[in-house]
Parts: structure tokens; C-alpha cells; sequence
């Protein structure tokens, strides 16, 4: 006798396992490497060496004159503009500022005015991007735009000891 | 007579929703990726700045000096004092030279860290100057507050 077995529909089916196994270590590639970039930007400051343009004697536009004050451990204790004590606020220095320059048209090219920043030597670099950001502009409140400040900005001869 | 075969069942769950996520997880994180990572060093966390904007494109021939919190200078993976860090340069500056650019083309990205010493970074900046380079770049990250 003749046993007919029954038609079994056979499934087509694909081994997905090393898809699996491939697609996974590709994952995990890219959640180890993965890392939340933070945005950064520059000040971009100009400063050919001492001969070209740092020698301001004999210049009329003399370049207004920061200077901030540290203590032992770096802390900003004053801000000096002009010999002007300002206190640690670098708002009231940004307001000075203003004062100065005004908020015009930003003057263009190398006539616009300068600033010479003049630190003591253990004062945290991060003050000094403050001061920075300080007198080179601010973000207006209302429509978020920048409002450009003094541009020329140079350091002074370091204070070593 | 009918025989029956006896099959075992084999428990599959359906595996294509996993397949999705995973592929869609796998898209995410390739766009995101981000191999520029050079640029930057574990060991420099830069001060923040409310003004600064990513450039809209790179600086042209960037020197990327990353400044750590002990004044130790990086420059293209080796390390330099700012006693040393003159002959770093040199070797960037012949670089640039094949290229037929002068220093003064060349842009020195600072990276310093934030609690690093302010006359550490002035330094860094005169024994650039010494080496004819003009243009400086001080780097500080986003601050949206």
C-alpha cells in the first residue's frame, strides 16, 4: 500500500541569524563611538608680531587698555579698563564699553578700535573668554542678533612671576 | 491507512519589528556620527562664551593647539612646553611651505582648557608670533543660556 504523505507547504524562509549577529555589532559600533558633539566657535584675534602693529606709541588711536587682576588661585578680583576699577561684574564692563564705542555700524577693516588686554599670568583662561565676550559685543534681547563691540582685540607681553 | 507525521513546532516569534528598530537605531546613530572628533582632546574642556558661533565653514591650514589644565601643549598628538613648542610648529610651518603658503596664511586654533593659566595661553600666542604666524583663533564652546 501506497502511503501518501501529506504536502507539507514548505516556508520559504530566510536564516536571519547572522543578519541579526552583523546588525547588532553595528549597533553597538555606533552607541560606543557616539558622542554629543558641543558646538564651538572662535574669537579670532589678529596679532602680527611686535614691530608690525604692536608698538602703539606713536599711534593716535591708542587702544583702550583691560586689565585684569588675580589672585593666588586665579580668581578674577578686579577689572580695570582705561585705569578705571570696575569691580569682577563684566556686565558694567560691557556697559563701559558701549559707552565708548557706541553701538553703530561697526567700523570696518583696521580702523575700528582696539583693545589690549593685559592679565596677570595665573588668571583662569576662562575669565579671560569672558572679558573677551565682553567687549566684543552682546546678543540683543529682542531680536537675539549680535551687536558687534570692539573686534581688534591683543594681548599684552605676559606677566611672568 | 493515513499516517501523520508528527512535526514539532518550533516556537518563532516575529522578528521583524526588532529588525526595524534596529536599523532605524542604526540609521540614527550613522547620521549622527561625527569623525571630527580629532579636533578635539579629552583632556581640554574649553571655557563657554555666549557669542560664539560655529563657523559657517573651516578655518583654512588650521595649527590646533590643544592648551591641558597644566599648561601641557598638544600639537598633532605630541606634547610640548612652551619652550619646545617652537619646533612643533616649525615641522607645521615646513608643512605648510610645500604648500606654498606663508605663516601668515596659517590659522592657530587655541584650545585652551578653562582653568588653564591665562599667561600659559599669552605664551603659547609670542612663541607663534616668533615663528611669523598671525592669526589666532581662541576657542570656546557655545553657551546658549
Amino acid at each position: 500500500m501506497r502511503i501518501r504523505r501529506e504536502v507539507e507547504q514548505e516556508k520559504n524562509e530566510l536564516n536571519m541569524t547572522s543578519m541579526i549577529d552583523i546588525v547588532f555589532l553595528l549597533l553597538v559600533f555606533f552607541v560606543m563611538t557616539f558622542k554629543i558633539v558641543e558646538m564651538e566657535g572662535d574669537f579670532t584675534v589678529r596679532m602680527p608680531l611686535a614691530g608690525n602693529g604692536q608698538s602703539s606709541t606713536d599711534d593716535l588711536n591708542l587702544p583702550y587698555k583691560l586689565r585684569l587682576h588675580a589672585d593666588g588661585k586665579g580668581a578674577l578680583t578686579s577689572i580695570e579698563l582705561n585705569s578705571m576699577n570696575m569691580g569682577t561684574d563684566f556686565d558694567k564692563l560691557r556697559a563701559e564699553i558701549v559707552a565708548l564705542v557706541g553701538t553703530g555700524e561697526p567700523i570696518e577693516g583696521d580702523s575700528g578700535p582696539e583693545i589690549e588686554i593685559d592679565t596677570d599670568y595665573n588668571l583662569r583662561y576662562a575669565h579671560v573668554i569672558q572679558a573677551i565676550t565682553a567687549v566684543s559685543g552682546y546678543r540683543d534681547q529682542g531680536t537675539g542678533q549680535v551687536v558687534k563691540l570692539i573686534e581688534k582685540i591683543k594681548f599684552a607681553k605676559p606677566r611672568r612671576g | 491507512m493515513k499516517v501523520k507525521s508528527k512535526k514539532v513546532d518550533l516556537a518563532e516569534g516575529d522578528l521583524t519589528p526588532m529588525i526595524d528598530m534596529t536599523f532605524q537605531l542604526i540609521a540614527f546613530f550613522m547620521v549622527l556620527i561625527n569623525f571630527s572628533q580629532t579636533e578635539s582632546n579629552e583632556r581640554v574642556v574649553l571655557p563657554s562664551s555666549t557669542l560664539v558661533k560655529p563657523p559657517d565653514k573651516p578655518l583654512e591650514f588650521p595649527i590646533i593647539l590643544h592648551v591641558a589644565k597644566d599648561g601641557e601643549i598638544i600639537l598633532g598628538g605630541d606634547k610640548y612646553t612652551t619652550e619646545t613648542l617652537g619646533s612643533g610648529l616649525r615641522r607645521e610651518l615646513a608643512v605648510l611651505k610645500v604648500e606654498g603658503k606663508s605663516p601668515a596664511d596659517a590659522n592657530v586654533i587655541i584650545r585652551g582648557h578653562q582653568d588653564t593659566a591665562a599667561g600659559q595661553i599669552q605664551e603659547i600666542i609670542k612663541v607663534a608670533q616668533d615663528e611669523q604666524l598671525e592669526q589666532f583663533a581662541l576657542r570656546a564652546k557655545e553657551d546658549r543660556s
